[in-house]
C-alpha cells in the first residue's frame, strides 16, 4: 500500500539526521580552525594544535561525565565544583600522601554513586540534588584549600606536557576517549541497556535489569571521569584551586547537547560530545585570535554556543 | 468486528499436562485503599491458551503484572512450574522463560528493534551481539508477521505504532538460552491492523502447539474465541467464571462479564435532525478529498484503515473551528490526554475553567460540583473526585477525558479513537451518553478503528491515503461498504473470512 512508498522516503531521513548530529559540530570545529589558521598560519602545526587544544582535555572528560548523567535523563550541576575539589586534593596530597589522595578520590566516586542511589530511591529531581552537592563540593574544597595553591605531582605535569610522536597529546587523548566512549556507549551490548534505561527505565526494569544498579554505576563512572578531568586540569595548571572549574558544569552540558545529545535521556553520542568539547574549548582561542577584548570573551563564547545549538535545533526540525 | 476469524487449529481440551506452568491461589493486591485484586485463583498449563476478559478495572492488567513480576502481590500463593515462589520479580520471570507484552508499549524508543531485543536477553552480549540480536528479531518478525517490512535497525520511535507493537510481540517470542515457556499478551492487537492481527492469532496457535502457554487479554472477543482453549472472566478484582472456550459464543462472554450484549448501534431514533444548522464545513485538500460537513446533533464517523489521515483531519477541523466552542477527546491518553499529577477533578474541569471563574479566580465549589456531577454521570469508578487520575484504570481515565469534553460548553466534540482498549460495558455507556448529548444538539466527529462503533454514527467518511474518499449515509453503513472504500474497492475479499 501507500505505506511502503512512505517508508522508503522515511528511511533516508534518519541516516541524514545522524550525519547532521555529528556533522554540525564537526563542521563548526573545522570552520573555527580554518579561521584561526587563516589569521595565524603558524598555528597549523604540531605545537599549534597542542596549544590550541591543551585546555580541551579536562573539559572533554567533564563533558563525558555530564554525558553519562544526561544519558540517564538526569543532569549534574555539581561537576564543576567536584572538578575543583579534585584539583585541591591532587595538589595537596597526591605528591606527599598518594594513598590518602587516592582514598579521598575513591570516596568522592563513592559519593557520586550515593547521589545516584539517593536520586533513584527517593525519586528526587537530579537538578536539585546535584545543585546541593555543588555547594558541598565547593565547601569541602575551600576547607581543604581556601585559595589557589599546592603543587601538582611532577609526573602529572610531565604527562600533560608529554609530546608523543606525530600526534599532539590533546588530539591523541581526544581520539582515544572518543573511540573508547563510542565502543562502550554506542557499540557494546551493555551500552544499549544503559541508553534504554535512560529513555524508558520501566521497560528495562521489566526486562529484568536493576535500574538502581545501573544508575549507581553510571553516576560512579561520571565521578571517575570528573576525577580524570580534575587530574588533567591540575597537571596543566600545576596547582589546585576550588574555583578553577565552575564553568565546566554548563560547558559540559553544552558539549553534550552540541554533540547530538538530548535532555530526554537515552540519546547521547560520545564522539559528538568530544567534538563538542573541542569546539567549546576552541571558541575561547578563536576570540583571542580575533582580538576580542577579554571582557567580552565570555559573552561572545555564549553567543557562539547559542548559534551552534540554534543551528542544531533548526536542522533537527527540518528532519521531522 | 472483523467478520469471522478463520478457525485456527481446533481448540483442544485436556491439553494441560499434570504440572501447571502458573498456579495462583488467593492472590490479592492492594494499592492504598484500592483493592485491585481480591483473592484470585488462576492456573495456566503448558500448551494452553487462556483468554482473559473483563471490564476495565476488573484487575486483568494487575494480575498480569503480578504474574510478570513487575508488581508484588500483597498476599496469596504463587507456584511457577510446580515450585512455590516467594519474592517474584521481573528478573525471575525472565529467567523462568515467562514473557509479557504489556498494554502500554515497553520498548525503548531511542533504541532499534535489534537493541531492544538485546535488552530482554541477558546473554546477547560479547562480540557479534548485534548481528545475533538482529537475526533473532528478524526471524521472529518474519515468522509471525510475514511481509511486515520493518527494518530492525531503525529506531523504534521512528516506527508507526502498529509496527512497534509487532516488534514488541515478535521480541517476546525470541529465544536464546532460556526457552520461552509462557507469553502474556495484554491487549496486543489494539494497535494492529487486520492482517497482522490474524497473523498473530495463527502464530499463537502455532506456539502453543510447541508447548508454550499463552494468556491473551483483549476486548475483541472474537479474537478470544478464535484462539483460546479456556476463557477466564474477571470482575472487580476476582475471577468470576472459568470455562472451556469450545461452544462459547460472543454473547455468552458478554453475559459472563456482566454487561449487555452489544447490539448494532444505540437505536437512532429516526433520521437525524436534517434541518439542523451546519456547524462544521471543512473543505478537503483537493478534488478527491471530500469536504467534512456536520450539522447540529449529528454524529459523524471517520472510518478507514488506521493511520490514513483521520487523526490529521480531526486536528485540522479542531484548528479551523472558531464559530462554535469545540473540544477534543484524545485517544492517546498518556501523552496528550491526562495531566498525570492531577486529581480527577482537576483533570475534568480544566476545559471549563472559563465558566468556573469569577474575577480571574476559579470558584472551588463550582468546580467541585461540576466534577462530581460528571464523574457520576459517566460512572467513573473511584472513591472520590480528589483521587489522583493515575490510580484509575485505563478505561476510567478515558471516562474522565470524556467527561472533560462533555462538561464543557463545547458544541462540537472531536473524538480521536478514544475507545482503544476500553471494555464493552464502558463502551455501551458512552455510546448511550453520546447519543443523548447529540439529541440535545451537540455534534460529534468520531474517528474510530473499531467497526462496531461505526454503527452508532449518522454518517461516515471513509479515509484512504490521507483523503476522505467516500461518504456513507447512515442507512447504508455496513461492513462490506466500509471495507470496500477503505481498500479502494479492489481487495475486499481478502479481509472477510
Amino acid at each position: 500500500m501507500a505505506d511502503i512508498a512512505l517508508q522508503r522516503r522515511r528511511r533516508i531521513a534518519p541516516a541524514l539526521g545522524t550525519a547532521l548530529q555529528i556533522g554540525l559540530p564537526a563542521a563548526t570545529l573545522i570552520a573555527m580552525l580554518a579561521v584561526i589558521f587563516w589569521i595565524r598560519p603558524s598555528a597549523m602545526s604540531y605545537f599549534g594544535f597542542g596549544l590550541l587544544f591543551k585546555f580541551a582535555v579536562p573539559l572533554m572528560f567533564a563533558a563525558l561525565a555530564q554525558m553519562l548523567v544526561i544519558m540517564l535523563g538526569d543532569i549534574d550541576l555539581s561537576i564543576g565544583s567536584f572538578v575543583g575539589f579534585v584539583t585541591c586534593v591532587t595538589a595537596l596530597y597526591l605528591n606527599e600522601a598518594p594513598l590518602l589522595a587516592v582514598t579521598i578520590l575513591a570516596a568522592g566516586i563513592a559519593v557520586y554513586a550515593g547521589v545516584g542511589l539517593l536520586i533513584h530511591v527517593r525519586q528526587l529531581p537530579s537538578i536539585i540534588v546535584t545543585l546541593g552537592m555543588s555547594f558541598i563540593w565547593l565547601g569541602a574544597a575551600v576547607t581543604l584549600m581556601p585559595g589557589p595553591g599546592g603543587a601538582a605531582p611532577r609526573w602529572l605535569v610531565a604527562f600533560m606536557s608529554w609530546k608523543p610522536p606525530l600526534v599532539p597529546l590533546p588530539v591523541l587523548i581526544a581520539l582515544v576517549t572518543a573511540f573508547v566512549g563510542h565502543l562502550v556507549i554506542t557499540r557494546f551490548s551493555y551500552g544499549a541497556v544503559l541508553r534504554g534505561a535512560g529513555a524508558n527505565p520501566r521497560a528495562v526494569e521489566r526486562a529484568g535489569w536493576s535500574v538502581l544498579t545501573i544508575r549507581c554505576g553510571v553516576y560512579a563512572a561520571a565521578g571517575a571521569l570528573a576525577c580524570l578531568a580534575g587530574l588533567t586540569l591540575t597537571g596543566l595548571t600545576t596547582s589546585g584551586d576550588p574555583n578553577v572549574a565552575p564553568a565546566y558544569t554548563l560547558l559540559g552540558v553544552g558539549a553534550v547537547i552540541l554533540g547530538g545529545g538530548a535532555f530526554t535521556g537515552g540519546i547521547v553520542s560520545p564522539v559528538g560530545t568530544v567534538i563538542g568539547a573541542l569546539t567549546l574549548a576552541l571558541a575561547g582561542s578563536l576570540l583571542s585570535f580575533l582580538q576580542v577584548p577579554p571582557t567580552w570573551q565570555i559573552g561572545a563564547q555564549g553567543a557562539i554556543l547559542f548559534l551552534v545549538l540554534a543551528g542544531r535545533v533548526l536542522f533537527s526540525e527540518h528532519r521531522s | 468486528m472483523h467478520a469471522l476469524f478463520p478457525a485456527i487449529g481446533e481448540p483442544r481440551e485436556g491439553a494441560a499436562s499434570s504440572v501447571p506452568l502458573i498456579a495462583t491461589r488467593a492472590v490479592a493486591k492492594q494499592y492504598g485503599a484500592v483493592q485491585a485484586l481480591v483473592g484470585v485463583d488462576f492456573a495456566l498449563a503448558p500448551g494452553e491458551v487462556v483468554g482473559l476478559v473483563g471490564h476495565n478495572g476488573a484487575g486483568k492488567s494487575t494480575l498480569m503484572n503480578v504474574l510478570a513480576g513487575t508488581v508484588q502481590r500483597s498476599s496469596g500463593d504463587f507456584r511457577y512450574d510446580g515450585a512455590e515462589i516467594g519474592a517474584w520479580g521481573a528478573r525471575e520471570a525472565q529467567a523462568g522463560g515467562l514473557r509479557c507484552i504489556f498494554q502500554e508499549l515497553s520498548l525503548c524508543g531511542n533504541l532499534t528493534a535489534t537493541e531492544n531485543t538485546r535488552i530482554i536477553h541477558a546473554n546477547l552480549r560479547g562480540f557479534g551481539w548485534r548481528r545475533r540480536a538482529r537475526a533473532l528479531i528478524s526471524a521472529a518478525l518474519d515468522n509471525i508477521f510475514p511481509g511486515h517490512g520493518i527494518d530492525p535497525d531503525r529506531k523504534v520511535a521512528e516506527l508507526a505504532i502498529g509496527e512497534r507493537q509487532m516488534v514488541e510481540i515478535a521480541r517476546a517470542f525470541t529465544q536464546t538460552s532460556i526457552p520461552v515457556r509462557g507469553v502474556i499478551l495484554d491487549e496486543p492487537t489494539s494497535a494492529l491492523g487486520h492482517t497482522p492481527t490474524e497473523q498473530l492469532l495463527v502464530h499463537i496457535r502455532k506456539a502453543v502447539a510447541g508447548g508454550i502457554a499463552c494468556i491473551l487479554i483483549t476486548h475483541r472477543l472474537n479474537e478470544i474465541l478464535a484462539v483460546s482453549d479456556r476463557v477466564t472472566v474477571m470482575m472487580d478484582g476476582a475471577v468470576v467464571a472459568d470455562r472451556p472456550a469450545a461452544g462459547l459464543t460472543r454473547s455468552d462472554l458478554v453475559t459472563m462479564m456482566g454487561s449487555i450484549e452489544a447490539h448494532g448501534g444505540t437505536g437512532r431514533a429516526s433520521a437525524p435532525v436534517a434541518n439542523g444548522a451546519t456547524v462544521i464545513d471543512h473543505a478537503g485538500r483537493d478534488g478527491a478529498d471530500r469536504a467534512i460537513r456536520a450539522r447540529r446533533g449529528e454524529i459523524i464517523g471517520f472510518a478507514g484503515l488506521d493511520g490514513h489521515g483521520q487523526r490529521e483531519r480531526l486536528r485540522a477541523i479542531y484548528a479551523a473551528t472558531s464559530t462554535v466552542p469545540v473540544a477534543y477527546v484524545a485517544g492517546d491518553r498518556g501523552t496528550e490526554g491526562v495531566f498525570p499529577l492531577w486529581s480527577i477533578a482537576d483533570n475534568l474541569t480544566i476545559r471549563s475553567l472559563k465558566a468556573l471563574q469569577r474575577g480571574g479566580f476559579v470558584v472551588p465549589q463550582a468546580a467541585r460540583a461540576l466534577a462530581e456531577q460528571w464523574a457520576a454521570r459517566l460512572k467513573v469508578k473511584a472513591p472520590d473526585v480528589d483521587t489522583p487520575i493515575l490510580s484509575l484504570s485505563g478505561g476510567n481515565q478515558q471516562k474522565v477525558l470524556f467527561a472533560r469534553a462533555l462538561a464543557s460548553d463545547a458544541q462540537v466534540v472531536l473524538l480521536d479513537d478514544p475507545m482503544r482498549g476500553v471494555d464493552v460495558g464502558t463502551k455501551q455507556e458512552v455510546y448511550t451518553l453520546l447519543r443523548a448529548e447529540a439529541d440535545k444538539g451537540r455534534s460529534f466527529v468520531w474517528y474510530t478503528t473499531e467497526m462496531d462503533e461505526l454503527a452508532n454514527c449518522d454518517r461516515l467518511y471513509v479515509f484512504r491515503e490521507g483523503r476522505a474518499v467516500e461518504e456513507i449515509p447512515g442507512a447504508q453503513i455496513d461492513h462490506a461498504r466500509i471495507l470496500e472504500a477503505s481498500f479502494g474497492g479492489a481487495q475486499t475479499g481478502a479481509s472477510d473470512g
